[in-house]
């Protein structure tokens, strides 16, 4: 799955250290998903939609 | 509140997530540790320190039993404090090392039942796979995912 997250956090200025903090995820975690070699789970997909005042479609966007 | 306040906000619950970690780490630590010191005693007590008395040698073994039990709650205690890739890391590190254990084990028991081995099969063996086999596949899947 695509995502957008990286280009995202840096809009709104967060470090990975920030963002895996606010939600709720270690830093690791953050980088495997901005490199697209880990997929979040729904609740962090949630958190993170919040986060970026964005729905979940437009961060996370399928291969299809 | 302001930026600063956030960021101060931030690092104060980064900090208590860290001190979290680092505190259940350490009980595994603890209680890995005083398993391996309660199995030496239990294995090389009745030999060398208290000349086979039974009731010693059972009381070891009982400690011994215990303390695993404590070790395996410390170990749980930790993996509940892993965020989603670890638990994803861990539990493919645990899928294969049980496939490894069951083949290997019988694999291993057959050999002995039809006596293609010289020696006894031994548990330690078969124990000492399953931690190689599961730090190999722990190393890889933390690199594959960094």
């Amino acid at each position: 799955m695509n995502n957008r997250v990286k280009e995202l956090r840096k809009e709104k200025g967060y470090t990975q250290e920030n963002l895996a903090e606010i939600i709720g995820v270690s830093r690791q975690t953050v980088n495997a998903i901005e490199k697209q070699k880990f997929d979040p789970s729904l609740n962090t997909a949630f958190k993170m939609a919040k986060l970026f005042e964005l729905p979940i479609e437009s961060i996370f966007l399928s291969e299809d | 509140m302001t930026l600063k306040q956030k960021q101060l906000l931030l690092s104060n619950k980064l900090y208590k997530m860290k001190e979290e970690r680092k505190k259940r780490m350490t009980q595994l630590a603890i209680w890995t540790w005083t398993w391996v010191v309660t199995l030496a005693l239990a294995t090389f007590g009745p030999e060398f320190i208290w000349a086979a008395d039974s009731s010693l040698t059972i009381a070891s073994i009982v400690l011994n039993f215990l303390n695993g039990v404590l070790m395996i709650w410390a170990n749980r205690n930790l993996y509940n404090h892993y965020d989603e890739l670890e638990r994803k890391i861990h539990l493919e590190a645990m899928a294969l090392t049980l496939g490894v254990a069951v083949i290997v084990g019988l694999t291993y028991s057959l050999l002995d039942q039809k006596n293609i081995i010289q020696s006894d099969a031994e548990i330690g063996i078969l124990v000492g796979i399953m931690g190689i086999t599961y730090g190999v596949v722990m190393g890889i899947n933390t690199k594959r995912y960094s």
